[in-house]
């Protein structure tokens, strides 16, 4: 808020409030992307942007990556927020879900026992990290973060020790296979039938599953004790020790979930897409970046950094292949010339 | 040399040897007669590579150790001269190589480094404290990714080969006696440079901005300026090495700036000590030659294992590395009467 800026009048003679006119530009945007999904093209937008089949499909992409990202992201925001613990192996832990993931799938023959075994076993680990290593170091941040930079390289050595340099695919049960038909017309044939745009069902179901879990945790915080206790702890932790809250509980709490979150993500990911070393640098980038663009500590601006960032690395993909990572660096840098602390961010 | 010698009973005026310090004497000394009975192997690849890559520590050191800002881009730096050499240089990749001579290449690779650091930590410096980790390790991420998948500029996966140290002064300079007198002349500049910045007027600045940042502010001092600057000194320091380090490998790809060498120079510095710009070459000597050596105890698979065992080890029993654990057994080695002093 600027020195010079008019107190605001709700009445301005016929004006609008700033509230309006930003709510005004949103519908705007919303009508044309709703346009832009599910018009027929006209062809000059076809040869501008390829074709529509590939925007939607990348615009799809996207949204599905934004969800996985969202996933992993989110566990580290809250673990940074609460603890200012910036868990540099938060990579690891997702890689180390999609192995677990991929070999009780494997053994049990159900999917759904690896997603949950990913969750549980991650969830596990993370307490484990939280008490054998972070309770020990609290306070020292830069010394947090070069043990989790020690535990990341140590875990993903073990693990191209166990796992091996190849790649694997989690199956997906039959159930979870196929492609649906979307709405969406992406072409008209020349007899006059519509082409309709189809799209992986499994994809869609990590989607609603992403969002489904962020409405989750967004209840989880606001609307539940243990989630009273961590946003205050993210606001004061020292207050919230000084007010008879068993601090080391809730951060136990906020480890487990953050790391469960990391494998779940790790496990419905390599059923996406597929599992090989490397994966947890990926990862790790993805919720660096996404944080630093949402702001620290915050489940909105997780969401919203990764929706940018989704987003961003798909559509790059199609558009301009090989200067994708760049619209990713310049979402940041933009963030952090303008708002160091992150879209949701608060400042401190 | 002729050192001002003090009348006896006269105030101590600061001789020649005092200004050094005692302690580098021999230590140039060993490292001057070191090829003397080095081998070629010890010569350059545990001699010239850990004086590189003590080089690029060095640059981490400076930001860390002065100016509280841990970054994880060096390696991202000393990249970005390594790729400017290949592309204004000569290769022998058949891409680019413009084929300028090496007196204008180098200095402008260096400068091209420096000034990628200082944009680096402006971005980096719009945040305090941990962030800068993060953000330092995100463009490092981000750059190795770029360099991956972009062909045009940086030829994509296989990146430059055929990279050579130029010859002049008569001197062919890949050979390896040379060689390591490149690396021990531009890694003695380099530390010299820092022990003078550290005790000058701007180091001591730098210092008081990491202890109290809104002290310093308050005082009237451009803080943000300060940081910059150490940015780019860094950025010379690690661009210097960069060069080296391209003509030592000779050749530069994205391997050569991943996130697994990002961290390598971090564990370099933290394995040997932040708080001294001795710290990061004795911490890359201790990591190059369990690099070299580690292969037969641990076998070449598990060796980051080990590394990275090692470096939580450090971490854990001393933050301050190497130099920490000496400067910690000091008092127990040293003579009795020195202890029980008036």
């Amino acid at each position: 808020m600027s020195l010079f800026e008019q107190p605001r009048t709700s009445v301005e003679g016929g004006g609008i409030t700033r509230r309006q006119a930003w709510g005004f530009f949103w519908l705007i945007v919303a009508a044309v992307v709703a346009w832009m999904i599910f018009a027929v093209w006209p062809a000059w937008l076809n040869a501008v942007l390829i074709s529509k089949k590939a925007f939607v499909s990348a615009v799809l992409n996207g949204l599905t990556l934004a969800g996985l990202y969202f996933l992993v992201a989110s566990g580290f925001t809250l673990v940074f927020g609460l603890m200012r613990n910036v868990n540099l192996a938060h990579g690891s832990l997702y890689l180390l879900g999609a192995y677990i993931g991929y070999e009780v799938g494997a053994r049990t023959g159900y999917w759904l026992l690896g997603v949950a075994a990913g969750f549980l076993v991650l969830a596990a680990v993370g307490v484990v990290m939280q008490v054998l290593v972070f309770r020990r170091l609290e306070g020292d941040d830069l010394r947090q973060t070069l043990v989790t930079i020690g535990i990341s390289i140590v875990a993903a050595d073990l693990m191209l020790a166990v796992w091996g340099g190849q790649t694997y695919q989690l199956a997906t049960p039959a159930w979870l296979d196929g492609a649906v038909t979307m709405p969406v017309i992406t072409a008209v044939r020349s007899n006059g039938a519509s082409v309709f745009l189809t799209y992986p069902f499994y994809r869609i179901v990590v989607l609603v599953a992403a969002v489904v879990i962020g409405v989750g945790l967004w209840l989880m915080l606001n609307r539940t004790r243990v989630g009273m206790m961590i946003r205050a702890g993210v606001d004061d932790r020292a207050m919230l020790s000084a007010s008879g809250v068993n601090v080391h509980a809730v951060f136990a709490i906020v480890f487990a979930v953050g790391a469960g979150l990391a494998g779940f993500a790790g496990v419905v990911g390599g059923s996406a897409l597929s599992v090989a070393p490397g994966e947890d640098v990926r990862y790790l980038l993805a919720s660096l970046v996404v944080v630093i663009v949402g702001g620290m500590g915050s489940i909105t601006g997780a969401a919203i950094g990764a929706l940018l960032i989704g987003l961003a690395e798909q559509i790059g993909l199609v558009y301009f292949p090989t200067y994708g990572v760049v619209l990713t660096f310049i979402i940041m840098v933009v963030t952090l010339a303008i708002r160091p602390q992150g879209i949701m961010g608060k400042a401190r | 040399m002729t050192a001002v010698v003090s009348a006896p009973g006269a105030p101590a005026r600061p001789t020649v040897i005092d200004r050094i310090g005692a302690a580098h004497i021999p230590l140039a000394a060993v490292l001057l007669l070191y090829p003397a009975f080095a081998s070629d192997f010890f010569l350059t690849q545990i001699g010239g590579y850990s004086l590189i890559f003590g080089m690029i520590g060095l640059s981490l050191m400076v930001l860390a150790g002065y100016g509280g800002m841990v970054s994880l881009a060096q390696i991202t730096v000393a990249g970005i001269a390594g790729y400017a050499v290949a592309i204004l240089g000569l290769n022998n990749s058949g891409v680019h190589g413009f084929g300028w001579p090496w007196w204008i290449v180098v200095p402008f690779a260096v400068l091209l480094a420096a000034t990628a650091s200082a944009l680096i930590g402006w971005i980096a410096v719009r945040t305090e404290g941990i962030y800068t980790i993060m953000i330092t390790l995100a463009i490092a991420t981000a750059a190795f990714y770029f360099a991956q998948q972009n062909y045009t500029i940086f030829n994509g996966f296989p990146g430059f080969n055929g990279l050579r140290a130029p010859e002049f002064w008569g001197v062919n300079w890949r050979d390896p006696v040379p060689f390591y007198y490149l690396c021990l002349g531009c890694a003695a500049l380099a530390y010299a440079a820092v022990l003078y910045c550290s005790r000058s007027t701007f180091g001591l600045t730098l210092q008081a901005i990491r202890d109290n940042p809104r002290r310093m502010r308050a005082i009237g001092y451009h803080v943000t300026a300060h940081k910059v600057f150490a940015w780019f000194l860094a950025g010379l320091i690690a661009g210097l090495a960069g060069v080296l380090l391209i003509w030592f490998n000779g050749r530069v790809s994205p391997g050569t700036i991943n996130v697994a060498a990002a961290i390598n120079v971090l564990v370099i510095a933290v394995i040997g000590g932040l708080k001294h710009p001795v710290g990061p070459f004795l911490g890359a000597v201790v990591v190059v030659l369990m690099q070299t050596f580690a292969i037969d105890i641990v076998g070449a698979e598990r060796f980051n294992t080990l590394i990275g065992l090692v470096f939580l080890a450090i971490v854990f029993v001393s933050p301050d590395g190497l130099l920490g654990l000496w400067s910690r057994l000091k008092p127990h080695l040293a003579q009795q009467p020195l202890r029980s002093g008036p």
